[in-house]
């Protein structure tokens, strides 16, 4: 898949820890404005590949990379590029719900803000982020409470808030409803949706219908007999689940295996 | 049959604490009876008049514990959060043994370095330079008469709790799970950002637990206390004075006591370490408990 105008891609990356390595050679760009999903079994290099996007890959020890991430046309892995500017256009969600224990739901939010922000300042930014996240009706009158107060699904909206406080272009998502309830997993996926508008998002996921219900991108990843992940497949999603050009993700999809 | 024998345990060493404290009391009887109250607060330590009072030698532990807390305590905070987060690991692995290691040096060992090298180095060096800097604060005012004194002591006691601090803080901060290092990472903050705002933090409930386990063993140091403080009961502003301890008048007194009273208000000495240590102890065991779910405490 090639998006010609696509903020975010990837050109013969590869991904290591220590010797063993844990993608290969993946190539592909992601849509603006859309959302697309990264699928493949257990252990095949998903949540490896995302982590690479943002440069979180390289503080696990002994992790290394190789080949181009381009952000708008920049090579993140650049020496000029900084990795604080880009971690900041390139937000993340967990998928732990993980808010910072110590902080109240209004410290959460704002804490990728830099500190010299002034006060009023944070607030409109906390309202904003908490609005796009769907959570702002939910906590705008206990902001001071802690966050680990909130359920879990609201945990979770709350570190999309979190992310969306420092406006990043580009929102990764690694499994991001995999710990939560059917319903706090609905008003996430629908959330997603509607973040789409603005944002280039990137999810990894399990699940085949929230793939099929959330993305208008699809790509099919495998690991090799080496146990490196390859890219199988990418394509829209309703193609790739009605007529998947390979074999391989025919099976992952029906459920032969994985 | 193994319940049993479980339970048959713990009921032994709860009748023992019992017993501990029950003989406490009843040796210290007759210094009860003579002093009551009083001999919190009064300040006169005299075995030849038979009176006794205990102020001089609760404010040289508290004195001497506070200044090893605080000492220790930063130093021990910053060391586990470099072992923890910033040393490479060739180097943290070897550094956190060695640390460990000092945990185990007998605490004679500190008393006799500390007598023989520090006591005098604080005379010569350190107590001039401070007094010189800083000598319009009534601490580090007064003569300088003598190596062993309140702050040696207090210097002494940092080095042997340093160790407890910063091992027990390091396994805290290693315990808190690396999703928060890497969603703080993820909006952009810088390591020490990370660990300073996020990390520490998150670990502060497990910090403070080590810092008052860390406290009880500077109250109750016996040995190398009595080697460095200078073993006099006066309650002095200046941190160069020598000061005494409640361990310390025990374990210097004892083999010469004589006669029921000062028997008594030694025994008394020990109740009230005895009280002291058994509450900072359970408060810290308590915290850390809950903190590393018991697999340390
Ligand atoms: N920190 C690490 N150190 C060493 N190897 C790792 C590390 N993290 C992942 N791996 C290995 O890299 C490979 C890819 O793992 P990754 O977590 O990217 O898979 P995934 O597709 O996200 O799997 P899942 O669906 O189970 O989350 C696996 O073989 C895994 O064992
Ligand atoms: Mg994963």
């Amino acid at each position: 898949m090639n998006h010609p105008d696509a903020p975010l891609k990837v050109e013969d990356l590869s991904a290591f820890y220590g010797d063993m390595r844990a993608v290969a050679d993946v190539s592909m760009s992601f849509a603006p404005r859309n959302v697309t999903a990264l699928m493949g079994p257990s252990g095949c290099g998903k949540t490896t590949l995302l982590r690479c996007l943002n440069r979180i890959h390289e503080i696990a020890p002994g992790a290394r990379t190789e080949g181009t991430v381009l952000l708008d046309g920049e090579d993140v892995y650049d020496s000029e590029m900084s990795v604080i500017e880009l971690r900041r256009r390139v937000g993340m969600v967990f998928q732990r719900p993980n808010p910072f224990p110590t902080m109240s739901i209004f410290g959460n939010v704002v804490s990728g803000l830099s500190r010299s922000v002034p006060k009023n300042d944070k607030a409109a930014a906390a309202e904003k982020a908490l609005r796009s996240a769907a959570l702002w009706d939910e906590v705008k009158d206990k902001l001071g409470r802690p966050a680990t107060a909130l359920s879990g699904g609201q945990q979770q909206r709350l570190c999309i808030a979190r992310a969306l406080a420092v406006e990043p272009e580009v929102l990764l998502m690694d499994e991001p409803t995999s710990s939560l309830d059917p319903i706090s997993t609905l008003s996430i996926e629908e959330l997603m949706t509607k973040l789409a508008e603005h944002y280039t998002i990137v999810v990894v996921t399990h699940n085949m219908q929230q793939a099929a219900r959330v993305s208008r991108y699809a790509a099919f990843m495998l690991a090799d007999e080496t146990r490196a992940g390859r890219l199988v497949e990418m394509d829209e999603t309703s193609k790739m689940f009605t007529k998947p050009s390979d074999r391989r993700t025919e099976d992952y999809i029906t459920g032969r295996f994985g | 049959m193994f319940l049993i024998a479980i339970y048959a345990a713990s009921g032994f060493f709860v009748l023992l604490v019992l017993l501990l404290f029950a003989s406490l009391v009843k040796g210290s009887w007759p210094a009860l009876a003579a002093f009551g109250a009083k001999f919190l607060w009064t300040s006169e330590w005299n075995p030849v008049t038979e009176q006794f009072g205990a102020l001089p030698l609760i404010f040289g532990t508290v004195v001497s514990s506070t200044i090893a807390i605080v000492l220790a305590g930063l130093v021990g905070i910053l060391a586990a959060a470099y072992l923890a987060e910033f040393a490479p690991r060739w180097l943290a692995r070897p550094l956190s043994f060695v640390i460990e290691l000092l945990a185990a040096v007998p605490s004679v060992v500190f008393g006799l370095w500390g007598l023989f090298v520090l006591a005098p180095f604080v005379r010569v060096a350190l107590a001039p330079s401070l007094q010189h800097a800083f000598g319009f604060l009534p601490i580090f005012s007064g003569p300088i008469s003598t190596g062993t004194n309140m702050l040696t002591a207090g210097l002494i006691l940092a080095l042997m709790i340093l160790p407890t601090v910063t091992a027990i803080s390091r396994e805290v901060i290693v315990a808190i799970a690396q999703d928060l290092r890497e969603a703080s990472m993820s909006l952009g903050a810088t390591k020490w950002e990370t660990v300073s705002r996020v990390v520490i933090p998150a670990a502060r409930v497990g910090i403070f637990g080590a810092i008052v386990l860390a406290l009880g063993r500077a109250i109750g140091e016996t040995i190398a206390t009595t080697m460095v403080i200078g073993n006099k009961p006066v309650i002095a502003a200046s941190l160069f004075a020598p000061s005494y301890t409640l361990a310390s008048v025990i374990a210097n007194e004892f083999t010469e006591a004589n006669g029921d009273v000062y028997i008594g208000a030694l025994l008394e000495l020990g109740l009230l370490l005895f009280l002291v240590s058994f509450i900072v102890n359970g408060l810290a065991r308590l915290l850390l408990f809950t903190v590393l779910k018991g697999d340390r405490a």
